[in-house]
């Protein structure tokens, strides 16, 4: 019963992407599975060259977007460059991870935080820090390296125990989890300090260049998250995201299709952990520090409402979502009380969540779809499309 | 239950047994005292999983906002008791705020998302943030505490160990006694058949007459109030503090996970395993305490997805 209501639920969060797919091939309409429309569409684009088939999903919004977050150091004072901007950047990526689970794969998991929480301190036990007596000093390559090694197979890990499970479930058991490492980190000296944590995390310099910089660590992030985006765009439309997408809509039929669906969502979770944990490391050189405090259950569920705020249909709500977060949180002080800043962001996600399940990007949508119809009058249906 | 299934679980349950007799013969005193200790944990997290998977076995609901109700019930009960120095009206005062609030939640929220999982949980997850922050707000981050009544304080002898605060053995008393009264509800009144049957199959029990509604919004009253009651009977074993609610809804998560959805049996079996677990924890491996819940709650899933006593979907 649940699962049929979730699967509903999951439905409605049909990406862009597939449309304009569709759009480009008439003919793969006719297709129910979406492995042939992924062939008809390949064989479309190999008859158009690899060049115009590069710059095809590139639109003018794409361009415009790249040129306002390419300008924007330029233009911003360094607060505003490092708090805003940078911060935005790295928990936008750890939020596309969760985007990519929930809105692709269906499965809404409330780890992500803790992936990236389990890669932050693995470059803190790795790398160098405050505490001589457990940190390695590897180089922070080599610290990169592994922590993100080890926190995908964390991921994966989660993963597993998780994709035996649906749609509620999913979310407790991730949650359950969460909270678990969570007291681990906490009451554990050997590894993980305690409660005190590990701080002078801060960017390492890469050749000339010092990423504790503002500007330099804002397109060290602005770099990250590029990739984090494009990664799920280019995901999404393979063959893989496919058959993810299918599962998505109808496990059973997949399965009966022939495909493995318990394969495919523990690789969903392992590509999402993969996000999450280079989230976690921009997280940590962002913050300097790591301790418990930034992947307790506070932190854990401000993933999900950054996700959720943005909107879950398409990878950029979960930007839109934490440049909302990291404004609402900076600037929450100047309307309210600073102690009350879960107050505005708890009832702001509740506004949401109540009026627009699809975020502020279904707001848009919405939006745009009042004002498509008082104008040109097109038919209420061709929304959808 | 076949051969090789029953020697997996003596494989799973000799060491356990290895290890409490080592337990004993180490130090008794403290095996015994701890294995209380447990059972007044388990007993405190029965009372707030029991609702919490009544809630969900009947509406498929899952409440996140479950601690807050806790925490709500525990904080009005405090004021209450504040102010006429009676415990028991304190519980009284806990159990009927929580309820009211439960009441409100399942008709504001609830009834308006019928059927949509992952919004519902979101709400309740944004409930739970903003009723969190009122709180903190109101009451600030001081730690209350309870003044139980005279006759159920101090301490009382015990075989073996001697000494045992009263009330722990009071909170194990409840607990056996509110788990009786929902068997009985459950399995002996008009309304438990009611609560069964919509448990089994909401359209049919709608279609036979029943306004299941009115059942929704009793059994999400009672629900909740079992959490409010346990807010005071908890705070009065430990204390109470902001962030109980998220200890505690993360406790009746793993409860029912373990002990499997909507099953009250089930949430008992699971406060057991969690409750033990995490006090012989804290006692011999106090740096790993946690983990121990955990392991509980990976073998769970590994054998059994919907937990102990769950049914199939």
């Amino acid at each position: 019963m649940s699962a049929a209501h979730w699967r509903r639920a999951m439905n409605t969060a049909a990406p862009g992407v597939r449309v304009s797919v569709s759009k480009q091939t008439p003919a793969s309409s006719t297709h129910a599975v979406p492995r042939s429309t992924h062939y008809t569409a390949a064989a479309t684009y190999q008859a158009s060259g690899w060049w115009s088939r590069l710059w095809a999903p590139v639109h003018l919004r794409h361009w415009l977007v790249m040129a306002a977050v390419l300008l924007y150091p330029l233009v911003a004072s360094p607060f505003f460059t490092y708090q805003i901007g940078a911060q935005s950047l790295a928990l936008g990526l750890i939020a596309l991870s969760l985007t990519f689970l929930g809105g692709y794969g269906g499965m809404v998991s409330l780890s992500q935080m803790t992936v990236a929480g389990l890669s932050s301190y693995l470059i803190a036990i790795f790398g160098t820090s405050s505490l001589q007596t457990i940190s390695l000093g590897w180089p922070w390559w080599l610290a990169c390296v592994f922590a993100v090694l080890i926190s995908v197979v964390f991921a994966t890990a989660i993963g597993w125990l998780s994709v035996r499970t649906e749609g509620i479930h999913t979310i407790m058991i991730t949650l359950a989890i969460g909270v678990a490492f969570f007291y681990l980190t906490q009451q554990n000296y050997v590894l993980f300090n305690g409660f005190q944590g590990f701080s002078k995390l801060g960017a390492p310099t890469i050749g000339e260049v010092d990423f504790t910089d503002p500007v330099a660590f804002y397109f060290l992030a602005l770099g990250c998250a590029l990739c984090g985006y494009w990664a799920i765009k280019y995901v999404v439309r393979a063959p893989f995201g496919l058959a993810l997408q299918g599962i998505r809509d109808n496990p059973r039929r997949m399965n009966s299709l022939g495909f493995n669906v318990t394969a495919h969502r523990l690789a969903a979770h392992a590509f999402a952990g993969l996000l999450a944990s280079v989230g976690g490391i921009l997280l940590v050189w962002y913050n300097n520090r790591i301790s418990p405090g930034s992947i307790n259950t506070g932190a854990l569920i401000n993933i999900l409402v950054i996700a959720v705020l943005g909107g879950m249909k398409h990878p950029i709500g979960a930007f839109i979502g934490s440049l909302t977060f990291v404004l609402l949180q900076n600037f929450a002080i100047d309307l309210v009380d600073r102690q009350r800043f879960n107050l505005v962001i708890g009832s702001v996600f509740l506004l949401i969540v109540f009026f627009s399940p699809d975020g502020l990007l279904g707001l848009w949508q919405k939006f745009r779809a009042r004002w498509l119809i008082s104008s040109a009058t097109t038919a209420p249906g061709s929304r959808r499309s | 239950m076949s051969r090789g299934r029953l020697a997996f679980w003596w494989l799973l349950v000799l060491p356990l047994v290895l290890l409490a007799l080592w337990g004993l013969w180490d130090d008794a005193i403290l095996f015994l005292k701890t294995f209380l200790n447990g059972l007044t944990l388990a007993s405190l997290y029965f009372i707030v999983a029991s609702g919490f998977t009544l809630v969900f076995g009947l509406m498929r609901n899952v409440n996140l906002a479950h601690g807050s109700l806790f925490l709500v019930g525990a904080y009005v009960g405090w004021i209450i008791g504040d102010q006429t120095g009676s415990w028991l009206l304190a519980v009284l005062a806990g159990f009927i705020a929580s309820a009211v609030l439960g009441v409100v939640i399942q008709v504001v929220v609830f009834r308006r998302m019928q059927g949509e999982d992952l919004r519902q949980t979101l709400v309740t997850i944004g409930l739970s943030i903003v009723l969190a922050d009122l709180m903190l707000w109101y009451f600030g981050g001081e730690i209350y505490t309870f003044d139980p009544p005279a006759w159920i304080y101090g301490t009382m002898s015990l075989p073996i160990i001697e000494k045992f605060p009263t009330y722990r053995i009071i909170v194990l008393l409840i607990a056996i006694v509110i788990g009786f009264l929902l068997w009985g509800l459950l399995n002996g009144t008009r309304i438990g058949m009611m609560i069964r049957a919509g448990v089994d199959d909401r359209a049919m029990l709608s279609a036979s007459g029943v306004n299941v509604q009115r059942i929704f919004a009793l059994t999400f009253a009672l629900g909740a109030g079992l959490a409010g009651l346990a807010g005071v009977v908890g705070g009065t074993a430990l204390s109470i503090s902001p962030g109980e609610d998220t200890r505690y809804l993360l406790a009746s998560l793993v409860v029912v996970i373990v002990g499997g959805m909507g099953s009250v049996p089930g949430a008992a079996i699971g406060a057991l395993l969690i409750g033990l677990a995490e006090q012989f924890g804290q006692a011999y491996a106090p740096t790993y305490s946690v983990v121990f819940t955990f392991v509980i709650m990976i073998i769970a899933l590994a054998f059994r997805p919907r937990g102990v006593l769950g049914n199939a979907t």
